[in-house]
């Protein structure tokens, strides 16, 4: 948080955003951005059906397990976080 | 008010001289301090009543922790059985004073009697009396003897218990460690840190010393702060005057007698004790207070401590320790620890809001460091102190909320002592204080956990003083609605059983009574069982256990209605009969339970139920008491309410009686019998009908008594606006209207209640009431004329409510009779009734219309003008109402040149302090325009952006927005752009404000004039001036908005890169104006564009870049995460090891 916005009334708005799963700071790693968006992706392609119909025919499989291997994906879309460096 | 002697009213009027005087001779006294009375009344304690006093008389007591004892193997001291054997020691010593001052006071009685004959009291009488104190001294130790403490032979027969954790201490208690009693402790014997347990007969009060870090709370310590010369102890020269010389010697004290340590004497001048402080010339607010002698000198910067707010008397000696400097290498590691805690206290306590807020973070963070003993030892005695304010209470509250968070369950050992503090809170007057106090008491449930909880609240439930009882009763319902109801029931039924004590029971029953007032209907899943839990309750031998039974009951169902009839099966019958059986206050709890339980009933069997109770209703309707006047009164109000009961039963069985006992005058004299029987009638005027109810009481319209009237004509208004008034038949109607004339005409006190009564009756009988018309007219006329000023405005303001009906008789006449006795009316003085005058001038205008209007609206008009000067907010709203109506309907009666001069006092409106006003006004302009065409109106308005208050300004703004929105946009909008280029500032940024309305009115409409304005913004946008950017970036919102989906997206994408670089503004009004912008942009751009945006600096070396970027990403991201996914950069060139970031899915194609 900026130390010369904490006392007006954005601090709330950047409270709020906290609040939600997805949004960002300024100490956010490459890793988990891109987790999100993958999440993100995944996630509307499971609530779009248009979309998911499109994958399982391109996939030939069943429009279920299409929509569930999305769904499974979503727990570590980019694989394990990388180690830490400290 | 003028005195009887002087000639005319004078329009001013002062103080009294001798009261003026006499505040100036107040004044010049020294040190006088004219707030010192408000300083009382903050304090908490000295606006209390003596029973929220009684709090002062409570002793805490150490809860042992028996957990941690378990862990460790250690004996803790003072457990729930010293607790349980302090409280029966208590309520024995309560008992025997009961006992004493029974026995004299009969004694004076019999005294009294005898005194006729004899003179003095017989001796065996004397003996007699001597012997019975004995005895009932004897029996109490033989009591305690046997409950508290285990006897002599149960000691070998406990060997076996020896590993529980009670038991070994218990057994110390019984050996020979000499019993503690009222009559062998003193406080001399005791030294200190000897142990810690203690009765409160030997606490010493000012006794705190590092070694005894756990010592009790004395909960009246600030007792010693009233010592005054009355009972202060004799000094050594006094008793030398008083006492003979020979005969007496002085005797040495004991050996080992440690006399009291007086804390520091607090006197009127703590500088001298406090020593080495002075007052800073700098010391800001306190410094110029004290300079004007108004505030007490006292100490407001304390080393270490730095400035404070505010320093009271009375803080001199809870902080005497920090007060001076000290020389901190002497000092062990726990003293250290004390002072540093008094120092945040006492910054949180009396410090700037600043000094507060990181006072406060600092005792969060090193809670657990400091303990739980230091820390409580410093707050709960401050929040004891007397003279507490209401603010240093709650944030001495929130301190212990903090602590609580962060010492979890470290805080056992002093759960006791917090709820002794704490629990007064819970029946304090202030609703926020009340909600604190559960705040913390349900924090501290979850740290301590139930069964410490329990055991350490259990003493209370039936101690002897009912306060204590009470408050630990709603504590307890607190942790229940903490831990939950289910965790509870077990302790409660158990409770509510027990044998030993009927104030037991009582509490019990108390605490599922507060369950159900403080959960409401979270009860149910529970009713069940909490009814179950005490509906034995009801034949309890106890005449008080069973009145709170009942009104138990009474809360469950309130609480749970209109569900769970099942779980009250149980106690209907013990109830129904109950109202039988009772007199006096138990009837009226039984009675109220009965009142909240029918309407949970099916419709089929309440009518039988209704029958049993109405027998004795109608019986307690002669009650004397007002308790229960009012519960009969709300039982009849709930059984008229109920589906099941019929109107035939209502008409027969109770209304012949209701109206003999309650419709007297006496009851119109009490204000809650008042409103309560009006309530009632009301009720059953929705079963019984309006014409039975008006029928019965239309006659007291013309009671002598004008309350009586008053509270009929209440009742009338009440039924008929709620049951209209077709079912009044002729005659009813005749002596209805004759009536409401007669009581409006009566009335010398002035209010609303006669007003509206007949307001609702004439309107409710419409087309009716035309035969009475012209009398009613002829009243209203006669009091317009009359000299009071406010049968004056009463007048004028029914007329307001009459014109409606009048016209639908078609009485034409008569409203154009009315229109110009008040247009006559118009050089009223009273602004209040010259306010109503214009209102009702507006009514008849409305009605009629502009073309029939008398007087017409040529004429009015121009007599209103000069009117619009006046000051009064009243008379103000009503002209401006009227003056809008006009414009609005009959613009065209009145020439141009009298629109324009009202125009200009129009402008004198937007100062207006009251908004309705400023509205009306700025509406007005807009009809204006509308009739007079934009351009002189417009000009009117552009010239008053020059003008020096932004007020006016910016309502000037607005009015010129709703011009444009009446108007039509072409016919503003370029006498904008034109002004805009004015050198002017304030003229340029009212252009821009006004611009901002304009595009917020018109909406959609912007797509034809964005072009237009597109460079005047870049203008704008790259001023220097902040507020112009500012200005700029909202209309570019309400543009955006506007042109959503319109096609403008070129001259909104440059318009994007000129707002963007305004994101690094800080003031917060500049950058929330061009987020807003931002945001908008994302509408009409489109997220993937303002996406490209972001990208550039969301990891931007500079934190400062990168803190901006992700905002405004975050706000993207929140209105429109499912949009960016496809706009989302393919970043599979980033993968490493076990990091793929390829998206496939998108990558897949048929």
């Amino acid at each position: 948080m900026s130390s010369e916005l904490r006392y007006t009334a954005n601090t709330q708005l950047e409270h709020l955003h906290a609040r939600y799963t997805g949004t960002g700071h300024a100490d956010l790693t490459k890793y988990e951005w891109l987790t999100h968006q993958h999440r993100d992706t995944l996630a509307s392609i499971v609530g779009h059906p248009p979309l998911i119909s499109y994958l399982a025919i391109a996939d030939g499989e069943a429009i279920g397990r299409v929509k569930f291997e999305m769904t499974e994906r979503m727990l570590q879309p980019c694989g394990p976080p990388p180690p830490k460096d400290e | 008010m003028s005195s009887p002697k002087s000639p005319r009213l004078v329009d001013s009027f002062t103080a009294p001289k001798e009261v003026l005087r006499e505040f100036e001779e107040l004044a010049e006294e020294e040190n006088y301090d004219p707030f010192a009375e408000t300083a009382s009344k903050r304090q908490i304690a000295s606006r209390q009543s003596d029973y929220h006093a009684r709090r002062f008389n409570r002793q805490a007591i150490e809860s042992a922790d028996a957990f941690k004892a378990a862990e460790e193997g250690t004996e803790v001291e003072g457990g729930y059985k010293e607790a349980m054997r302090l409280q029966l020691l208590e309520k024995e010593e309560q008992r025997v004073k009961r006992v004493i001052e029974d026995k004299e006071k009969q004694a004076r009685e019999e005294g009294k009697e005898k005194m006729d004959l004899d003179k003095t009291p017989p001796r065996e009488e004397l003996r007699e009396a001597a012997e019975e104190l004995a005895a009932a001294t004897g029996t109490k130790r033989k009591r305690r003897w046997d409950i508290a403490e285990p006897t002599d032979e149960n000691i070998p027969l406990k060997a076996e218990e020896k590993g529980r954790e009670w038991s070994a201490e218990a057994l110390e208690g019984a050996v020979p460690k000499k019993r503690r009693s009222r009559w062998d402790a003193t406080p001399a014997d005791i030294t200190v840190g000897e142990t810690p347990k203690r009765s409160r007969w030997d606490q010493t009060p000012a006794n705190q010393g590092a070694e005894t870090p756990l010592m009790p709370i004395i909960m009246n310590a600030p007792g010693f702060m009233h010592e005054d010369k009355h009972n202060r102890y004799l000094t050594d020269e006094e008793l030398d005057a008083i006492l003979p010389s020979s005969g007496y010697s002085i005797v040495t004290p004991p050996p080992g007698y440690a006399p009291l340590v007086r804390p520091p004497k607090l006197s009127a001048t703590p500088i001298t004790e406090v020593g080495g402080f002075q007052i800073q010339e700098s010391s800001d607010a306190a410094a110029a207070a004290a300079a004007a002698g108004l505030a007490p000198e006292l100490p407001t910067e304390i080393p270490g401590v730095g400035s404070l707010a505010f320093f009271k008397a009375e803080d001199a000696q809870y902080f005497a320790k920090i007060l001076k400097e000290e020389d901190e290498t002497e000092l062990s590691v726990d003293e250290m620890k004390e002072r540093k805690i008094m120092r945040l206290l006492l910054k949180i306590k009396n410090g700037t809001p600043p000094v507060r807020k990181t006072a406060l973070r600092q005792i969060t963070d090193k809670a657990r460091e400091f303990g739980a003993g230091p820390l409580f030892d410093k707050i709960l005695p401050l929040l004891m102190e007397r003279t507490l304010e209401d603010q240093e209470r709650h944030l001495l509250v929130k301190v212990i909320d903090r602590v609580l968070y962060k010492l979890d369950d470290l805080v056992r050992p002093y759960v006791h002592k917090i709820l002794v503090v704490i629990e007064p809170l819970l029946i304090d007057e202030d609703y926020y204080a009340r909600v604190e106090g559960r705040e913390i008491i349900s924090n501290l449930s979850k740290a301590a956990g139930l069964a410490h909880m329990i055991s350490t609240m259990r003493p209370d439930i039936d101690h002897a003083d009912e306060y204590v009882r009470n408050t630990t009763a709603r504590a307890f319902s607190v942790v229940a609605s903490a831990l939950g109801i289910p965790s509870l029931l077990p302790f409660l039924k158990a409770v509510c059983r027990s044998k030993k004590s009927w104030q037991a029971r009582h509490t019990g029953i108390r605490i599922v009574q507060q369950i159900a007032i403080m959960m409401g209907c979270a009860v149910l899943p529970h009713l069940r069982n909490l009814v179950e839990c005490i509906a034995h309750g009801l034949q309890d031998e106890q005449q008080k256990v069973r009145t709170m039974t009942a009104l138990a009951l009474a809360a469950l169902a309130e609480a749970s209605a209109p569900y769970g009839i099942e779980s009250f099966d149980n106690v209907l019958k013990p109830l129904w009969v109950g109202i039988r059986l009772h007199r006096g206050k138990s009837l009226a709890a039984f009675l109220k339970a009965i009142g909240f339980i029918l309407p949970l009933m099916d419709p089929e069997y309440v009518s039988y139920y209704i029958k049993e109770v109405t027998i004795i209703l109608i019986r307690e309707f002669q009650t004397s008491d007002e308790e229960m006047k009012k519960i009969v009164l709300k039982v009849v109000q709930q059984c008229a309410a109920t589906e099941g009961v019929t109107p035939q039963y209502i008409k027969q069985d109770i209304l012949p009686d209701f109206f003999k006992s309650f419709w007297v005058r006496r009851m119109a004299l009490d204000r809650r019998n008042y409103r309560q029987v009006v309530e009632t009638t009301v009720e059953l005027a929705q079963k019984a009908g309006v014409a039975e109810i008006v029928g019965r009481i239309v006659n007291d319209l013309k009671d002598e008594a004008e309350p009586y009237r008053k509270m009929v004509m209440e009742t009338i208004t009440k039924v008929v606006a709620s049951l209209g008034a077709s079912d009044i038949d002729e005659r009813l109607e005749v002596r209805l209207v004759d009536g409401i004339i007669y009581a409006f005409q009566e009335q010398t006190t002035e209010d609303q209640v006669m007003l509206d009564g007949f307001g609702t009756v004439v309107n409710a009988l419409g087309i009716r009431v035309k035969p009475y018309l012209t009398q009613i007219v002829s009243t209203i006329l006669w009091r317009l004329n009359n000299k009071s000023a406010k049968v004056r405005q009463q007048a004028a303001d029914l007329t307001t409510r009459l014109a409606v009906v009048i016209k639908q008789c078609g009485e034409d006449q008569l409203l154009s009779k009315l229109g110009l006795v008040l247009f006559e009316q118009l050089g009223e003085e009273y602004p209040d009734t010259l306010g109503s005058i214009i209102a009702a001038e507006g009514a008849i205008a409305n009605v009629v219309g502009m073309t029939q209007m008398n007087p017409p609206v040529k004429d009015l008009l121009p007599r209103m003008t000069p009117i619009l000067r006046n000051r009064h907010e009243k008379v103000q709203e009503a002209t401006i109402n009227l003056i809008g109506r006009i414009a609005d309907r009959g613009a065209e009666f009145v020439p141009a040149r009298e629109w324009m001069r009202i125009c200009f006092e129009l402008l004198d409106l937007l100062k207006a302090h009251k908004k309705g006003i400023r509205r009306a006004a700025v509406n007005s302009f807009g009809y204006i325009a509308k009739s007079l065409g934009p351009q002189d109106v417009l000009q009117v308005l552009l010239t008053n952006l020059r003008v020096q208050e932004r007020q006016s300004r910016v309502c000037s703004t607005v009015a010129i927005a709703i011009v444009a929105e009446t108007c039509g946009p072409f016919t503003c909008i370029p006498a904008i752009l034109n002004e805009y280029r004015t050198a002017e500032l304030n003229v340029r940024t009212g252009c821009l404000k006004a611009l901002t309305f304009v595009f917020e009115y018109v909406g959609p409409q912007s797509a034809y004039y964005a072009d237009s304005v597109v460079t005047m913004l870049e203008d704008a946008l790259t001023d220097r001036d902040l507020v112009h950017r500012q200005t700029a970036s909202v209309i570019v919102k309400h543009l955006a908005l506007g042109v959503a989906g319109l096609g403008c997206e070129d001259s909104m994408l440059h318009l994007m890169n000129l707002v963007w670089p305004n994101c690094f503004e800080t003031s917060p009004h500049v950058i929330g104006a061009v987020m807003d912008a931002i945001e908008a942009m994302r509408v009409t751009l489109g997220p993937g564009v303002l996406l490209s945006y972001v990208l550039q600096g969301l990891f931007h070396p500079a934190r400062k870049v990168r803190e901006v970027y992700w905002r405004i990403y975050n706000s993207l991201y929140l209105g429109a995460a499912d949009s960016l996914v496809p706009f989302y950069p393919d970043l599979g060139e980033l993968s490493e090891g076990q990091n793929v970031y390829d998206r496939h899915p998108l990558q897949m194609f048929i």
